[in-house]
């Protein structure tokens, strides 16, 4: 357990979150509208989304299907019968005038996700529910000096809000558990879980107590957009929730933002300032319905999902837990992997795409998606290796053109005339060359100064510019010298 | 032929089919009517120059062969449905200058079928009211009057534009909405037929919301049989409405059959109430013995939950209207009055934009929905709307249709009731309970009050048996042989 310290002796974090999650669909939950990110402003908007009189809702039922199947990711309870309410308040870039949102009754119920901690172990987090709802518009007070502008292009965009269990006890934790949450949207392809677009993020509710205690007040830190704020804006407010308490103080319970720039969470709205969103039924939505059967299908169309992703990796391809998780972190690396290694040794390519692959991409701040060598090609390359026709040191040469250029690696093989020799008769004549150049050191192996062959097989690799058979070389030194 | 504004719907329908008139002569008709009928202050909004318009492509569409069930047929809509291009108010200074980009479903069918919009009509403001003296286009006046008085008389509400304008003979027929009964009492005041389909049977789509789960668009007109056809263009299921109900449309005019023999009528003992003017009651009796007279069997029923529908209903609608209403904040259309910020903008321009009563509803329905209160009020509402629901269902287990007054009273004077909230809301005693069960139910003009008003019974079916409702209504239409019709005082 995590603890921090205090002046009265060791607290303990509680946390829950409330991810936000924004449904990957082409149109919105209750309109037709498209809802393209960084669109001009406006452009994306109907005559339903902008509150237009006499407009109504109707339900996407695509983005019903993403959340039954995000559901399923939770390995959660699916409702067959849900509610969507009316979430009552004022603000120009909500047009309605309420949001629709599901209070009483969600489309999802319990679920859980295990997320692993820094030492390994593993950690099941509750989920409590996961609910549709539609987003509000965008107020943008910063182009105008007496002025607000309102873009409602994300005005009706589905968004999936997913509830923990106050079962987290660290700012890692919650990291992790949102990190596992982006890897499970992902794999499902119901939310890209771009953090940066603001198509996840998270309220996180902080509380502290003394380990026993019953749970502390809570604050609520609204809209925190990455892991790494959400990790900095816990841990900034668990520390601030113990300087009040042992300063003598007490904590409201309120809604907080966090300050990116300075690092700070700042009272935003206390309990007693707290909307009353008079939430009720929506009268223009029938109870959304949806029926075993095609719940039952979704759930067989499911794609393999990261855990077991992982242990199929470790069990199949005999991979370590440490390069499983690695290569499971996204569908896509995975998916890489799994080309790679088709009819391949599996190690040999895992090296191949966690060290070389992930080593440049990393080193040149490219996703996988962005990788200029397609997995058919690295698994060309590793073939080259295993039939001989480059040396593993080749290989490396021609993986660095591969990243530069996108080319096969045949035809940098063939272009760069780096096919392997293999010839034993030119080989000796090297190996000749070379042993008639050094006679004292031949004398010195043959006195048993072994470790000098090394020498000898760099001295004909480089002759050959590297494409003589590092096998084939050795053997020959060995019979040359040593008879 | 003398004056085509003196054609029903149907008649008008089958004169234009044989040739004896024109879709523009019958156009310009109204238009003229409706040049003369300034005191009665139906239209908000009158559009001659698209009525001609329309007229014309459709005496083209008919030369061509292509006549829809509506063809020629100048209509007057109730400003409530948004009609493109054309400016949409709900009688509110709220939507001041407003035109919506887009067509409401309802009319958009009965434009499909050919029908002429001779204008917008005038309403309660958000169709809040029962005797439209909520409008802020001013009052809409009964064209009836009292004896040889000349006293200014409501004509109902929230239709009150539409039950004047088919009243008066300024459109041959009008769409209405009702929520609580919109579409039945202004009927009744003024003579005319107006019939709520059931709920889910037209789209809501693009008509400017009050009540989500009450509201229901119906036909305001002359006949029976005219309520029947324009009913069948309006109906339908619409994909744009997640409450329209995705059934075929029955042919209602081929329920006009005139024979209800064996047929059973309810009639609801709590419908019974206490200060009732005894002309309602006897024409309530009447009614009784027109349809036994026709050979049905008039069964007393119970409904139990009667005396809370009106409770619930002023719990329920202003509830939902509260939230409805939101949307209207001065940011995007409509008025907006500029304020020292945000908070300020907001207020006054609703405090500005939305008149008493419609300020009065809102406040109802933000408290019935807040916390502390929304189980003793809104929850508890909804669970006596239920039980009202199964009132009605038991009740048709045993009959096919019930047989009430359509309102407690005939029309009043202007400003008679204003005053009084609880005598206002009490016109809907009446109508409110199908409201809350979704039934469908006509107002049939029936009888004259001793004053020298119309009176009508209502009749309520099943949901979705609206061919029922239509048949019963036009046997008791038939049988009170009323044909009044006001005197056109108005036109100098």
């Amino acid at each position: 357990m995590s603890l921090l310290k205090g002046a009265t002796g060791d607290w303990e974090v509680v946390i829950g979150l409330e991810v936000h999650a924004q449904i990957s669909s082409n149109a919105k939950l209750f309109s037709g509208a498209a809802t393209d990110f960084g669109a001009e402003p406006n452009t994306q908007v109907s005559t339903v989304d902008a509150g237009m009189p006499g407009m109504l809702p109707t339900i996407n039922e695509y983005c019903v299907e993403q959340a039954v199947k995000t559901g399923f990711g939770l390995n959660a309870e699916i409702n067959l019968y849900s509610v969507f309410d009316r979430k009552n308040y004022f603000y120009p870039d909500l047009p309605q005038g309420y949001q629709i949102s599901q209070f009483k009754q969600p489309i999802v119920g319990r679920g859980h996700m295990d997320i692993v901690l820094p030492d390994g172990s593993t950690k099941r987090i509750g989920v409590e529910r996961l609910h549709l709802e539609q987003d509000a518009g965008k107020s943008v007070h910063d182009q105008h000096p007496d002025m607000s502008y309102v873009d409602l292009n994300r005005s009706g965009v589905a968004l999936m809000e997913i509830v923990s269990d106050p079962d987290m006890r660290s700012a890692d934790e919650a990291a992790a558990y949102v990190d596992k949450m982006r890897q499970i949207v992902r794999y499902l392809g119901t939310c890209n879980g771009v953090m940066a677009e603001g198509s996840m993020r998270a309220d996180c509710n902080v509380s502290v107590r003394k380990p026993g205690d019953a749970l502390g007040t809570r604050c609520e830190i609204k809209n925190v957009n990455s892991i790494r704020f959400i990790k900095q804006a816990i841990e900034y407010e668990a520390r601030r929730q113990i300087d009040v308490i042992e300063d003598g103080g007490t904590i409201d319970q309120e809604t907080r933002l966090f300050d990116t720039a300075k690092g700070e969470t700042r009272s935003m709205r206390s309990k007693e300032e707290a909307h009353d969103y008079r939430y009720f039924p929506d009268p223009d939505l029938l109870p959304l319905e949806i029926d075993q059967a095609w719940v039952d299908h979704i759930q067989a169309n499911l794609p393999e999902l990261p855990d077991a992703k992982k242990q199929r990796f470790m069990d199949d391809f005999g991979l370590s837990e440490y390069d499983a998780t690695t290569l499971t972190s996204d569908r896509v690396s995975a998916d890489f992997y799994e080309a790679v290694a088709d009819g391949r040794d599996p190690k040999i390519a895992c090296n191949w795409v966690t060290t070389d692959l992930f080593g440049f991409l990393n080193k040149s701040g490219k996703s996988i998606d962005e990788s200029p060598v397609a997995a058919k090609q690295l698994g060309q390359l590793i073939d080259r290796i295993a039939d001989n026709t480059i040396s593993g040191r080749i290989a490396k040469e021609v993986f660095e053109v591969m990243c530069d250029t996108s080319q096969d690696p045949d035809a940098i093989i063939e272009e760069k005339g780096l096919k392997q020799v293999t010839d034993e008769s030119a080989i000796t004549a090297i190996v000749d060359e070379v042993i008639a150049s050094a006679p004292d050191k031949v004398e010195q192996i043959r006195a048993g100064k072994d470790k000098l062959l090394g020498w000898f097989t760099g001295q004909v690799m480089k002759a050959s510019q590297g494409k003589a058979n590092p096998q084939a070389v050795n053997k020959i030194l060995r019979e040359k010298i040593l008879g | 032929m003398s004056d085509l504004t003196e054609l029903s719907l149907t008649e008008a329908r089958d004169a234009l089919a044989k040739g004896d008139t024109t879709a523009v002569e019958l156009t310009d008709a109204y238009i003229g009517a409706m040049a003369q009928a300034g005191d009665l202050n139906a239209f908000i909004t009158e559009t001659p120059e698209i009525a001609r318009d329309m007229a014309k492509a459709s005496d083209a569409r008919r030369a061509e062969g292509k006549a829809g069930a509506m063809e020629g047929l100048p209509l007057g809509i109730k400003d409530l449905f948004c009609t493109k291009d054309v400016l949409t108010t709900a009688a509110s200074h709220i939507l001041d200058g407003f035109k919506p980009p887009y067509e409401s479903t309802v009319t958009t069918n009965l434009w499909r079928d050919g029908a002429v919009m001779l204008g917008k009509l005038n309403l309660d403001e958000f169709a809040m009211g029962s005797s439209n003296e909520t409008s802020f286009y001013g009052n809409v006046v009964n064209p009836w009057r009292k004896g040889n008085g000349e006293a200014a008389l409501v004509p109902g509400g929230s239709s009150g534009g539409s039950a004047t304008a088919v009243s008066a003979r300024l459109a041959v027929a009008a769409t209405g909405t009702d929520t609580g009964g919109s579409i039945r009492q202004p009927a009744a005041f003024t003579g005319i037929v107006g019939m709520k389909p059931t709920y889910g049977r037209c789209s809501r789509f693009g008509v400017v919301a009050f009540a989500s789960s009450l509201d229901q668009a119906g036909p305001m007109t002359r006949t029976v049989r005219d309520a029947a056809v324009m009913l069948g263009s309006m109906a339908g299921f619409d994909p744009k409405d997640s409450t329209s109900v995705d059934m075929a449309v029955p042919d209602f005019e081929a329920a006009l059959t005139g024979d209800i023999r064996g047929m059973k009528i309810g009639i609801p003992q709590e419908y019974r109430i206490d200060g009732t003017p005894a002309e309602i009651d006897a024409l309530w009796r009447q009614g009784e013995q027109w349809l036994k007279d026709a050979g049905a069997e008039i069964v007393p029923i119970s409904l139990a939950y009667t005396k809370y529908a009106l409770p619930t209903y002023y719990i329920v609608a202003p509830a939902e209207a509260s939230s409805n209403l939101a949307r209207y904040d001065g940011m995007r259309f409509g008025l907006r009055v500029e304020g020292e910020n945000l908070t300020d903008t907001y207020e006054s321009t609703r405090a500005q934009g939305f008149g008493h009563e419609v300020q009065k509803r809102v406040m109802i329905g933000t408290y019935v929905l807040s916390a502390g209160y929304y189980d003793a009020y809104y929850l508890k509402a909804q669970k006596i709307r239920t039980l009202i629901q199964q009132d009605f269902d038991q009740a048709f287990q045993q009959v096919d249709a019930i047989l009430t007054p359509t309102a407690p009273s005939a029309a009043f004077a202007a400003g008679e009731k204003s005053g009084d909230p609880i005598a206002m809301y009490l016109n809907d005693v009446f109508t409110v309970p199908a409201s809350l069960a979704g039934l469908p139910g006509i107002s049939v003009p029936a009888g004259m009050s001793d004053d020298g008003l119309p009176l009508g019974l209502q009749i309520l079916g099943r949901p979705f048996d609206e061919e029922t409702v239509f048949k019963v209504g036009a046997v008791l239409e038939d049988a009170s042989g009323f044909n009044g019709k006001a005197d056109k005082w108005w036109v100098k």
